[in-house]
């Protein structure tokens, strides 16, 4: 019986010291009609080994992202870990605790939280962080949310090269409040200043807007920024966290409230989570902010501690009036963050962002040199494009260069029907050139180069199984 | 013996041209200058102001924080309502299978069978123990699958044409009910809960009626009771037309003896993170799925994973064809981390495996409470489920306490013991929410029922200067949020 302890000698024993007669009688509570009178219909138990071999097979069974190589970004992104984040997350004194209720016997979660929450400064150029949120769509959802009530209007106004994914969001969570939601369409590939100018008004709480955009468009930030501050509305921009490494910050560019999807800071792709949900804004929004904070105190011999703070705003203690019902976060998500940058550090970032955007602009160069491809956008971009295929047979093309064990990118049709003959390629720094020449002669010729020998890399680039939660 | 690298932070022991890694060199063409490539006013002046640090200093550093925390794998971690079992280990090695952690969510569905094979397993066996039939694996935690199921409701009643604006939540209820409530666009009310924690009939009555959507309610309840008013309580809601969610915080109690389904809920939500043994990481992540009802199932989030053909042949894919769905509540599909060693964990214990854990942890707690209720009131009664709330107040009388509950939990820890979960329910005074687990022998408890009662006996002094063996004393909460320093800066 997997993990636990009673022996029927225990189980005698305690229920002779309860003073009960059977288990069953703990149970009398319930009553007889309601409780189960079947066992559960469940696959039988299974040892370790047997577990092992089960899920083994099971995971043989999908395309992974070692031994494929992927160009596919679209939010999730293949970028390097270092070893030391897998490493130290994987300490059960990190992921084995929980909210630092008890901070005097918690102050390794809470001043890791507080480097992380000043880390996301750093990032962002804005003032505050929280501990984290789900990720990137919530994060962007609850920053629109805090807008809605700091400025007390309720126009949200977005525009479609915006996640797709996060609009829907957006869109499920406004259902049922009193707002309204503009989604603007894009002008290639990026906002219309003209159509924002003519949407924005003194109604407007927030505009929310996502650069380098998903469609990879660096979106005109600090001109969307004043166009709304006009309004004395608020933005919100969703950024890329590997980005900042070479491009301007959210925060110097005009944003109140930054979120990103943190994934890119030291997470695997994890079929899509956990996650980890940034967010930051300016000072003045601190009180509206959702999600735990960790805050700098002394204790009581005056020793520099941490604590959780600005607890009103929560759930726990304001209920209904709280700034957001979310309780469990992505605390260790936070937490690979901040050994993640840590490792980096500057030249790391900045030297991860260059390599991600030179090698997405020869990639975008290697594949529009013929006459097939081209780019869908005039637009800057940085490690993530769309590619038009003037013969207009993306499916094809993308299940050809799967045969080939490549992941050549998303087809943007079910989210832009206008882009029906386009698909969205990421280049991250673990793309090699070669890898990139591979993928560009399949999308061109229909056939690659076999995969070069690997020299017994797979085991070196496939991480050591470990705890991502 | 302590290590300042524990204490000074990352900032203090960064020196400039200090590295923890090295990227590669371009292996591609880069002569063009960059802004040739992104014009000059998107580009950085220079990247954040990051820490510089070696590896190394990362690895002291991060190592010797961790040993600051308690934690499951360290010590007994009896937090109520928050399960704090073991986390097994084995779960941890599966879960980073390239072939289930290195998967991006966008692949086509041809790629990912075998995951998407795991998930709807997980859906067949919530339904399975919540008898409920419809399942939403997508909610990334238990509040964001309350908030989820009450914009199913909502959906529910919209296309009723029915105008149902009152959430009704007993005053047990965990803060998260009622927040979710709020937005999901109702108005949160509140019921009255009798001494035992379970629903004042009288105001239940005088508070339902045509304009109540959804009556949230969590059983086991708070106080750790079977609510066995439970079906009466759904009748009456059902017969104004309401729906009854069920806060699925406290299944750990009741897996394979009572179902959700068959006492009269037609919605709830899974802490997988609790029940099955999810990892809590320092405060996430977790997971929220939902079970609904039948006339609920059209309008659960989008996309839903279904499962084409038979066993042998069965093809599983993602359906976005959902025109009654509420839409998406996450990116891509959840925190499928967590729901994997959901299936992990309920594969390793079988149907008789997991009645015994629900068994086990009902025992545990009630062998406590026969202990604790000799030095402590346990309002509630001798018999518990899988916790109970022992009150604290007889010594704020006693020894002149102001929080007699804070008190004797930060002494505990000076005894190698967590905190239980103090305040909370909000209905009994100076709460102290305890919750062994299964997982622990008899000897911890005997251990920690010997500490408890050792510390109610100790001076007012000591349980008010507690914890004195810890790395920090109390820390001055007041002051941090007076003037809040949330971020490092520079001096
Ligand atoms: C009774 C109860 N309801 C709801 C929640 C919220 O769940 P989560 O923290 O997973 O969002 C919790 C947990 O903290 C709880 O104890």
């Amino acid at each position: 019986m997997s993990y636990l302890f009673n022996t029927d000698d225990d189980r005698k024993a305690m229920l002779q010291a309860i003073g009960a007669e059977s288990i069953e009688e703990l149970f009398r509570s319930i009553p007889a009609e309601t409780q189960l009178s079947r066992p559960l219909n469940l696959p039988a138990a299974m040892g370790e080994l047997e577990l092992q071999q089960h899920v083994q097979a099971l995971a043989s069974q999908n395309q992974n992202v070692v031994d494929y190589c992927c160009f596919l970004g679209g939010g999730a992104y293949d970028h390097f870990v270092p070893a030391v984040v897998d490493e130290i997350a994987s300490r059960g004194e990190f992921y084995t605790s929980y909210t630092p209720y008890q901070p005097e016997v918690a102050q390794g979660n809470l001043q890791a939280m507080f480097e992380y929450q000043t880390m996301i400064c750093q990032l962002t150029g804005l003032d505050v962080s929280n501990a984290s949120l789900y990720d990137g769509g919530s994060a962007a959802v609850e920053a629109v949310l805090m807008a809605i009530s700091v400025t007390r209007r309720s126009k949200v106004v977005t525009c479609d090269t915006v996640h797709p994914h996060y609009r829907q969001i957006l869109a499920t969570y406004l259902q049922s409040l009193d707002a309204e939601l503009v989604v603007l369409p894009a002008t290639d590939g990026v906002v219309s200043l003209e159509q924002l100018q003519a949407c924005v008004d003194d109604t407007t709480a927030c505009v929310l807007i996502q650069s380098p955009n998903f469609l990879g468009s660096l979106e005109d930030v600090a001109a969307i920024a004043e166009l709304v501050h006009q309004h004395k509305g608020l933005l919100v921009t969703v950024f890329d966290p590997i980005g900042t490494g070479i491009l301007a910050r959210p925060g110097d560019q005009g944003a109140d409230i930054a979120v990103a999807e943190g994934q890119t800071l030291g997470t695997p792709l994890l079929f899509g989570g956990p996650y980890l949900g940034i967010m930051a804004c300016r000072e003045g929004l601190v009180r509206r902010l959702p999600g735990r904070i960790a805050g700098q105190t002394v204790d009581r011999k005056g020793r520099r501690c941490w604590v959780l703070t600005l607890q009103t705003r929560e759930q726990h203690i304001r209920r209904e009036k709280a700034t957001s019902n979310i309780c469990t976060n992505q605390g260790l998500f936070a937490l690979r963050a901040t050994i993640f940058l840590s490792t980096l550090g500057p030249q790391g970032l900045a030297d991860t962002a260059r390599l991600c955007l030179r090698k997405a602009h020869y990639a975008a160069r290697r594949l529009t040199d013929g006459d097939r491809f081209s780019l869908a956008f005039e637009a800057p971009t940085f490690k993530e494009f769309v590619v038009r295929d003037r013969e207009n047979r993306v499916g094809e093309l993308l299940q050809t260069a799967l045969e080939q064990k490549i992941f050549a990118g998303i087809p943007l049709g079910t989210w832009y029907p206008d882009l029906a003959d386009c698909f969205l390629v990421a280049v991250t720094e673990k793309r090699t050139r070669d890898e990139i020449d591979r993928w560009a002669n399949c999308l061109q010729t229909g056939t690659a180069a076999p995969l070069p020998a690997k020299n017994g890399s797979t085991t070196v680039s496939n991480p050591p199984a470990s705890q991502h939660a | 013996m302590r290590n300042q690298q524990a204490t000074q932070l990352v900032f203090e022991l960064s020196r400039v041209g200090r590295r923890g890694t090295r990227l590669p060199d371009c292996d591609v063409p880069s002569d063009e200058p960059i802004e040739s490539l992104i014009p000059a006013d998107q580009l950085a002046t220079e990247p954040p102001p990051l820490p510089e640090v070696t590896e190394a200093d990362v690895v002291r550093h991060f190592t010797n924080l961790s040993t600051l925390n308690m934690s499951v794998d360290t010590h007994f971690y009896p937090l109520g309502s928050c399960t704090m079992k073991y986390n097994p280990k084995r779960n941890e090695r599966l879960a980073g299978l390239a072939g289930l952690a290195q998967i991006h969510p966008l692949q086509p569905d041809e790629t990912i069978q075998g995951v998407l094979e795991i998930l709807y397993a997980v859906q067949e066996m919530l339904a399975e123990i919540s008898g409920l039939p419809a399942v939403s694996l997508q909610p990334a935690a238990g509040a964001h699958g309350e908030l989820t199921a009450l914009l199913v409701a909502a959906a529910y009643f919209r296309e009723r044409g029915e105008k149902r604006s009152v959430v009704l939540i007993p005053d047990s209820a965990h803060g998260t009910n009622p927040a979710s409530a709020q937005m999901a666009g109702f108005r949160a009310v509140s019921i009255k809960s009798t001494a035992k924690g379970f629903v004042d009939m009288a105001d239940l009555d005088a508070k339902l009626d045509e304009q109540t959507a959804v009556l949230m309610i969590t059983n086991p309840n708070t106080l750790g009771c079977y609510e066995q008013q439970i079906e009466d309580i759904a009748r009456r809601v059902h017969k104004k037309g309401g729906l009854v969610y069920l806060d699925g915080a406290n299944m750990n109690a009741i897996l394979g003896i009572a179902r959700p389904g068959d006492f009269g809920a037609d919605m709830m939500h899974f802490n997988p993170h609790k029940t099955f043994s999810g990892p809590h990481g320092g405060g996430g992540p977790g997971a929220g799925p939902i079970c609904v009802a039948a006339p609920l199932c059209d309008y659960l989030p989008c996309p839903a994973l279904v499962r084409d053909g038979d066993d042998e042949q069965a093809r599983y894919r993602l359906n976005y064809d959902r025109p009654h769905s509420i839409g998406r509540v996450r990116s891509f599909f959840g925190n499928v981390g967590v729901l994997l060693r959901t299936y992990f964990y309920i594969r390793s214990y079988g149907a008789d495996g997991l009645r015994r854990v629900s068994e086990d942890a009902v025992l545990n707690a009630n062998y406590l409470l026969s202990k604790v209720r000799h030095f402590l009131p346990v309002p509630q009664g001798d018999r518990c489920m899988h916790e109970f709330v022992a009150s604290a107040e007889p010594l704020k009388k006693q020894k002149g306490l102001k929080q007699p509950a804070m008190d004797l939990g930060k002494r505990l820890l000076d005894f190698g013991f967590h905190a239980p979960t103090v305040y909370f329910p909000l209905t009994v005074h100076d709460a102290m929410m305890i919750e062994p687990t299964e997982t622990e022998s008899r000897e911890t408890l005997d251990a920690f029922a010997e500490a408890l009662f050792r510390v109610i006996e100790e001076p007012a002094e000591t349980l008010s200067d507690a914890p004195l063996t810890t790395h920090i004393s109390r820390p001055d909460e007041v002051q941090a949020a007076r003037k809040p320093v949330v971020r490092w800066t520079p001096d």
